[in-house]
């Protein structure tokens, strides 16, 4: 693994995100109210640009009548070509369950206790397949430090 | 910085180029929306009677058919231009976010506005107007685009008036239809159309969308923009049905249709259902004299986005067989629209090289007559 | 041998006036309503009659004698699902509407199902009005002799829209299934463009109407609301399926959240819910007669299609014929067991 410094903390402020390319890959790399992540900006459907797509929540709903909740905000990403969903702290997506399975790295972030995967209960949703890769990414005082295989 | 370790063996793609700048093989878009830009961009073009019209009234479509769309202009969140401009109304923004990115040779430009409008008279002058702006600021200035003429299609005669003004320019390749339209369109109203555009050598291109005035469905209103959306094939079908069923190809033997954007896995199903339904009560319909698919085959062209994504990649080359129309189906991206086909993955790899060079080019060269 | 789809039509109008009260009796004789206004079968198109299924009098599928002959002489079935194609949904009046449909379920009673155990039938009702539609499944949902509510694929509003939820809760309060059935004039265009000059082209057009039906169960939830919903669909082709589980699952992978509900893709709950009758099977010319086999396997279910003969209706061919080459597992499912699980038959094949 290589680490990468990718910028200052305060160029990441909490709900944004800056794409950087390293040696022909590109990565966006998110702030989520402090906590840093990285994702492929690069779908596993079609290859899409998934960095370009809205950042949003994940909306709940078990039958028409609600109630309604909208959960994980600024947490799941919307790929721009067609709209597939990623949890943008895993890769996970949401969609189609039971299809192929792109690799994906564990996230750890430094000096915090290491987190740990776990199946969502919250949304209902089976797991889809479809995993974007991520990157475990850690702040080194004021840098944003990406580790790269 | 640390050393970098080399990356692993599939992870060897360049995402910061996504298109392949390729030299291997032609690419022609059929289907790109250039949007106008504001109300202004067209009342330069509009006269002043229709001018203050559009200004007091605008346009006054049918209503019922609002499903909002899940993203603003429909359109892929990265396709907003730095200009300010909407997606697709920015051309120097559409030459670098599609046209050099992916290599096109030709695109072809079709406008999702202007056409319809229950002012018949305002609807033809509008027409024209997107024509001219089509022309001075796209085909213009842009020599790999063409573009689709908008006609005032519920209005035959007036419709075809547009046609013929406009058919002989190069930069128009066919007539616009949107697929929702008030009547099916192998009904005579239609006729003078494609009198028209038979006349000048061009196609019909239908399009995803519009509004005819009823439901968007044969049995009332839907609730969501998901089965408006994926409920366009049960628009296309019945447009199919029609076309080949009022003997409309016996008529216009020279009529080409393409069907833009309704995907296309409905089609083997529907040829053979009107086959057989045709061999049942041919006698209702003298004027069709040989089996549908023999007519859809010959003068049914068909975009491939939203292409179709069948469970097994091996049925989407059966789906092919099934049509029996390799030189029919054409590329598209629908750029800057949201589910955006990519020329180098929207098929499956193992597709057979000759079909994919006449999918992604050849078909539509040989179509649309282009050099 | 179970036959899914059969067609028990009135010998005429007046055949009603027993069941009805004195208010329509005086009305059926004094004013000039003749019928509910729908054509759905013109009464010599080829379609509307196989040869020999015209009774001396009265319309095809009129005579009980002549169609039990056809039925299970000839063609071997043991039980048959009936399905009327009355269409009280097609009266503006809905009082009228809804006692015209309790009429002809209290006759199918007394002249199929009391007449033959073979028989099993679908529950009429005014469909566009749910309400009314519901207290006549509760009033016969506990009969034995009714697998299930028939509604007409055109309908006011498409058949997933809440406003059917009172149907919907009494149909499956009694543990029936919805039978969604060629035909229906409730007075809107039958295509998503307007309509078409001719019958045969109207007939084709059914196919994008079941779509669209399909298209609104799921995606307003009509089987996350009403857990355990069954829904056949007849006469409406079959080979048009698997395209459209395509579609729907691409829809569903990008537009998710515009209707959270669908927790699992829409070609899922197809598999689970929805059953479609094999009369007419249209299928590729001989040329291509391997492609239907294709479709067979897309459907990727082998629980999807139900055997229907759909008498006295002529689509061609021998309902049968297009089974010739399949597998004898799945002739069997085809022909019997689908349909006694699906609607919860005991009965010996």
């Amino acid at each position: 693994m290589a680490k990468h410094i990718i910028g200052t903390v305060d160029e990441i402020p909490p709900g944004e995100r800056k794409i950087v390319d390293i040696n022909g890959r590109s990565i966006g790399v998110y702030n989520v109210a402090g906590e840093f992540f990285a994702v492929r900006n690069r779908c596993p459907h079609q290859g899409g640009p998934l960095c370009e797509g809205r950042t949003a929540g994940f909306l709940k709903c078990e039958k028409p009548g609600g109630p309604y909740e909208y959960l994980r905000k600024g947490e799941i990403i919307r790929c721009p070509w067609h709209g597939w969903e990623y949890d943008l702290k895993t890769g996970q997506s949401w969609v189609d369950p039971g299809s192929v399975r792109v690799r994906s790295y564990d996230v750890g972030v430094e000096a915090l206790d290491e987190a740990r995967i776990e199946i969502d209960p919250e949304t209902g949703y089976a797991k889809g397949p479809f995993l974007a890769e991520t990157y475990p990414v850690s702040v080194d005082r004021l840098n944003v430090v990406l580790d790269l295989p | 910085m640390s050393t970098v370790t080399t990356a692993s063996p599939e992870v060897q793609e360049q995402d910061s180029q996504r298109g392949s700048r390729n030299t291997d093989y032609s690419l022609i878009d059929c289907d790109i929306h250039n949007a106008i830009q504001s109300p202004e961009t067209i009342r330069k073009y509009l006269p002043s009677r229709w001018r203050s019209h559009h200004e007091t009234y605008g346009v006054r479509s049918y209503t019922g058919s609002y499903y909002p769309r899940a993203v603003p202009n429909a359109a892929r969140h990265d396709s907003w231009p730095p200009s300010g401009l909407p997606p697709g109304g920015d051309l120097e923004f559409m030459q670098h976010q599609l046209l050099d990115e992916w290599g096109f040779e030709y695109g072809i430009l079709n406008c999702l506005a202007g056409g319809g409008g229950r002012n018949l008279d305002f609807a033809a002058a509008l027409a024209t107007a997107v024509n001219e702006w089509q022309i001075a600021e796209w085909l213009e200035p842009e020599p790999r685009l063409r573009a689709s003429l908008i006609v005032p299609f519920e209005d035959g005669d007036l419709a075809a008036k547009e046609v013929d003004r406009l058919g002989e320019h190069p930069g128009f390749v066919q007539v616009l239809f949107v697929a929702r339209t008030s009547e099916p369109m192998g009904r005579r109203k239609y006729w003078p159309i494609y009198e028209a555009a038979c006349r000048n050598g061009i196609a019909v291109g239908i399009h995803f969308g519009g509004a005819g005035g009823h439901p968007i469905t044969g049995s009332g209103w839907p609730s969501h923009y998901v089965e408006d959306h994926g409920g366009m094939p049960q628009a296309f079908q019945p447009q199919v049905t029609s076309l080949v069923m009022e003997g409309t190809f016996e008529r216009f033997p020279e009529l080409k249709v393409v069907l833009i954007e309704g995907g296309f896995a409905w089609l083997p199903p529907l040829m053979w259902r009107l086959d057989r339904s045709w061999e049942l009560m041919c006698e209702e319909v003298p004027e069709v004299k040989r089996p549908p698919s023999e007519y859809i085959r010959e003068h049914i062209w068909t975009t491939t986005q939203p292409v179709e994504e069948p469970e097994r990649p091996e049925h989407f080359h059966e789906l092919l067989r099934q049509m029996d129309m390799d030189d029919h189906l054409m590329f598209a991206t629908d750029y800057p629209h949201w589910d955006f086909d990519a020329p180098t993955s929207a098929f499956p790899r193992d597709m057979d090289k000759d079909l994919r060079d006449s999918i992604l080019a050849g078909n539509a060269r040989n179509l649309y007559g282009l050099p | 041998m179970i036959d899914s789809d059969v067609h028990n039509e009135l010998p005429k109008l007046k055949t009603l006036l027993p069941y009805l009260g004195e208010q329509w009796q005086v009305y059926l004789n004094e004013s000039a309503f003749v019928g509910s206004g729908a054509n759905d079968y013109p009464i010599n198109a080829p379609v509307a009659a196989r040869e020999g299924a015209r009774p001396e009098s009265g319309p095809p599928g009129s005579d009980i004698d002549l169609l039990r002959t056809h039925v299970f002489d000839d063609m071997g079935a043991n039980l048959a699902i009936l399905n009327c194609g009355f269409r009280p949904g097609a009266v503006h009046n809905q009082d009228l509407a809804a006692d015209l449909a309790t009429a002809v379920n209290n006759w199918q009673i007394d002249e199929w199902l009391e007449k033959d155990e073979r028989f099993r039938a679908s529950i009429l009702v005014s469909n566009q009005n749910p309400v009314r539609a519901a207290a006549e499944i509760d009033r016969l949902g506990s009969h034995p002799g009714f697998v299930q509510v028939v509604l007409p694929v055109q309908g006011d509003a498409p058949y997933g829209n809440l406003r059917y939820d009172p149907l919907f809760e009494a149909a499956t309060r009694h543990d029936l299934a919805i039978l969604i059935a060629f035909g229906g004039a409730p007075g809107l265009p039958p295509t998503a463009t307007g309509w078409p000059s001719t019958y045969v082209e109207e007939y084709v057009d059914a196919g994008a109407i079941f779509q669209s039906q399909v298209n609104s169960l799921i995606f307003e939830g009509a089987f996350d609301r009403h857990p355990g919903l069954r829904v056949v669909l007849s006469e409406s082709g079959w080979t048009w399926m698997p395209s459209l589980m395509w579609r729907m699952d691409k829809e569903w992978k990008g537009l998710r959240r515009d209707t959270p509900w669908v927790k699992q893709p829409p070609s899922a709950y197809m598999r689970e819910h929805i059953r479609l009758t094999t009369a007419p099977t249209d299928r590729p010319g001989p040329d291509r007669a391997h492609e239907l086999s294709e479709i067979i396997d897309y459907l990727g279910s082998d629980r999807m299609l139900l055997y229907a003969s759909d008498y006295p209706h002529w689509h061609g061919e021998d309902p049968s014929a297009w089974m010739s080459d399949l597998p004898a597992d799945l002739r069997e499912r085809i022909t019997h067991s689908n349909a006694a699980e699906f609607y919860k038959l005991t009965v010996t094949a």
